[in-house]
């Protein structure tokens, strides 16, 4: 698994507004209390979207990783912010698959506390199978 | 009663290594208390006044005598010996040490239970009918539902950060014996064509600004039961206000959008979410129904009851209520001993309820949201020999709906956020009303009682409520009449000005001696309220 922070020459990403207005940029960071179903329409030719989780606390951002994935969205979604290690694990399941955290996270504690739930109750967007279905095959 | 597979006990398993080596990292200084805060709320361990105390889930109020038994051998080993029982059909120990709190976890998983979202901005234990599988007016049991939700609910990736806690209830009665409409989503199983559904009320909730959920959908299939679940708190997660904590709850997003408009997203939302495939199939949910189906129970069983002891009689009727099969009953314990604590209960009294359950009632119990224990089902032949043990343990005070079964939060004695006690004024309410007669008497009154705003002990949905205030730093009682938490769903309203400790049974004196002198036949307290309504109630309390 990677955790690939901001690599070295990436675009950066442009705000949500500002990408509405016409910007063919391919990457865009949504704030925790826009509408993720604004970027729909655009979605295959986004490469990165970066969704913001100011305080641990505000889960909106969950909600709309799902959302983009639940659209088809492939390309890289990164959860920004207060993000930590207890959390990795609920983001990736809805579909987040890279993590800019502002904590210093050890990489070790963050596979731990991934790798300890192997299995899940729910459907989500990580396409995990859900316990029910293992139990009907 | 559901049984755990190796998925069930894997997950729980899974928790209990994860907050042992969360606690074990606190303990060495390796993360901070703020850090650390999140972590345990997750495992159901508050700070409080004095010690920390754990949270122990009781899905839907359903144990057996097994689990019941680890309840009391927790509190013997790790507590002060007893254990408080509370409004959510939950267990709480108040003082418990940090360092023992994964050795209790893993004694919990022993036995198929845990504390998991017991507390935080989750989706908290599924509250239900404690006479669900027995009550003689039901529809079925609501209990597999509940289950099907509460596998649904736990670890939800995203629901575990909603704006605030949030509470589900179900039921499939029409009579409500879990204050339904006072929980985020209130569900109710209804029949409609001959064919059963889910009946939808979303917003109800107690705190600063009760609200009766309002009715969002009154025919939800089952089958799709989690994708509108899902659909509801959705809307809610993503709308719902993060910027002020009192107004964080479900209930004032709706208040806010409007119903209307709420089911409008919730309908759109269900219209996407039901694509993804995330309800079980059927199967599941009858896999889950199996296991809490019965033996059927002798429908020629003896129906009568020797009623010769006069004592046992008056128990009978008032703590003992009908079963869907002839020949049995349901034996409703009381935790409000005179001058007791309300839903405190003993190892020894927590050890002798799962004894009985064990000989007499199938091996199950129930705890009730105010806050009593249930044997659902007994034979009406061995009620004698289960009052005889009660009694000897000082557990068949036949007080159950009176006006001394009292629901009364922890309060200042533990509470941090507490503005005054409510545990010394259940204890004097209790014995200004001792005379059992006069109990009888005055009939039917649910009395509640919370130390702050925030109403863990559901004052505004009592006959009579009882709020703690803090007047120019001292303690003082607001009295609210005519709550209900029942079909019948109503919040309280203020009488005026508060009282001191002493003034505010006396308050309570004056209402029910009005209440006396008005009623017609038949009518409960309540009933004479909403007939005469406040104002014959304030003369009398204020002259
Ligand atoms: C002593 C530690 C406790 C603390 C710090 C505490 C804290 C709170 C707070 C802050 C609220 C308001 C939440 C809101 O409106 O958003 C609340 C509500 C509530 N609590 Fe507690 N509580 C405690 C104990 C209890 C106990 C022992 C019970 C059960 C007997 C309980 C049952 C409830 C219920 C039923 C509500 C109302 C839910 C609603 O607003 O719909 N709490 N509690
Ligand atoms: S109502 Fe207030 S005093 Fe009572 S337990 Fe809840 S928070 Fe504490």
């Amino acid at each position: 698994m990677v955790e690939h922070l901001q690599a070295d020459g990436e675009e950066p990403c442009v705000t949500l507004d500002a990408f509405l207005e016409q910007s063919n940029a391919t990457a865009v960071r949504l704030e925790s209390d826009e509408d993720a179903r604004a970027l729909i329409p655009f979605l295959d030719r986004l490469k990165l979207i970066e969704v913001a989780f100011p305080k641990f606390r505000d889960g909106r951002g969950y909600s709309s990783g799902r959302i983009l994935r639940e659209a088809g969205f492939t390309g890289e979604l990164r959860a920004q912010g207060d993000v930590l290690v207890d959390q990795i694990g609920y983001l990736k399941r809805c579909g987040f698959d890279s993590f800019a955290s502002e904590k210093d996270l050890n990489p070790a504690d963050v596979e731990a506390a991934w790798s300890r739930w192997p299995e899940h109750y729910q459907g989500a967007a990580d396409g995990a199978v859900p316990i029910w279905k293992l139990r009907h095959g | 009663m559901y049984k755990y597979d190796e998925y069930d006990q894997q997950m729980v398993d899974a928790r209990v290594a994860e907050f042992a080596d969360q606690v074990k990292r606190r303990l060495a200084g390796e993360i901070t208390e703020d850090q650390f805060k999140p972590l345990r709320l997750m495992n159901g361990l508050y700070l409080q006044l004095h010690a920390y105390m754990l949270r122990v889930a009781v899905p839907y109020g359903t144990l057996d005598s097994r689990q019941m038994r680890m309840l009391a051998h927790i509190a013997r080993k790790y507590d002060r010996d007893y254990g408080h029982f509370t409004t959510r059909q939950n267990i709480q120990y108040n003082w418990i040490k940090l360092e023992d709190a994964p050795a209790i976890l893993a004694d919990l998983a022993s036995v198929e239970m845990h504390a998991i979202q017991t507390s935080g901005n989750c989706i908290r234990n599924i509250s239900s009918d404690q006479w669900a599988g027995a009550a003689a007016d039901e529809l079925t049991d609501p209990r597999p539902w509940a289950e099907l939700l509460r596998q649904w609910s736990s670890f939800h990736p995203e629901f575990s950060y909603l704006p605030r806690k949030f509470k589900i209830a179900v039921i499939a009665a029409e009579e409500d014996r879990a204050a339904m409409r006072l929980h985020d989503i209130g569900i109710q199983i209804v029949e409609k064509d001959g064919g059963h559904g889910a009946a939808f009320y979303v917003g109800g909730g107690m705190g600063r600004t009760p609200m009766i959920a309002p009715l969002i959908k009154d025919f939800v299939p089952l089958d799709d039961l989690l994708s509108y679940t899902e659909a509801c708190l959705r809307v809610y997660n993503r709308y719902g206000r993060r910027d002020n904590i009192y107004k964080a709850r479900i209930k004032i997003l709706i208040h806010e959008l409007g119903v209307d408009e709420y089911r409008r997203q919730v309908e759109d939302e269900f219209a996407h979410v039901k694509s993804l495939g995330i309800d079980p199939p059927k199967a599941e949910f009858d896999r889950i129904a199996a296991q809490f189906a019965m033996q059927p129970l002798d429908a020629s069983a003896p129906d009568v009851i020797d009623r010769t002891d006069p004592d046992f009689a008056v128990w009978v009727d008032q703590n003992v209520a009908a079963h869907k099969v002839s020949g049995h009953a349901i034996v409703n314990i009381s935790l409000k001993p005179l001058g007791g604590i309300p839903g405190d209960a003993s190892s020894a009294q927590i050890d002798l309820m799962a004894d009985l359950a064990e000989r007499y009632s199938h091996d199950e119990l129930r705890v009730t949201h105010a806050q009593n224990i249930v044997l659902p089902h007994v034979r009406k032949a061995d009620l004698f020999p289960i009052w005889q043990a009660l009694d000897a343990a000082d557990l068949a005070t036949p007080n159950l709906d009176l006006i001394s079964d009292i629901i009364a939060c922890p309060g200042l004695d533990y509470c941090s956020l507490a503005n005054a006690r409510s545990i010394p004024v259940a204890q004097k309410i209790a014995q200004r009303f001792a005379d059992p007669l006069r109990q009888r008497d005055l009939g039917e009154l649910k009395l509640k009682i919370s130390g702050c705003i925030n109403a863990c002990g559901h004052h505004h949905a009592g006959h009579i409520g009882i709020l703690g205030v803090d007047r120019k730093g001292t303690e003082n009682y607001q009295l609210l009449l005519g709550g209900s938490g029942a079909e019948d769903v109503s919040l309280g309203t203020i009488t005026g000005p508060g009282f001191d400790e002493d003034g505010i049974v006396d308050a309570i004196e004056r209402v029910t001696d009005k209440y006396l002198s008005e009623r017609t036949d038949g009518e409960r307290f309540v009933d004479t309220y909403r007939r005469v309504g406040m104002a014959p109630f304030k003369e009398a309390i204020y002259g």
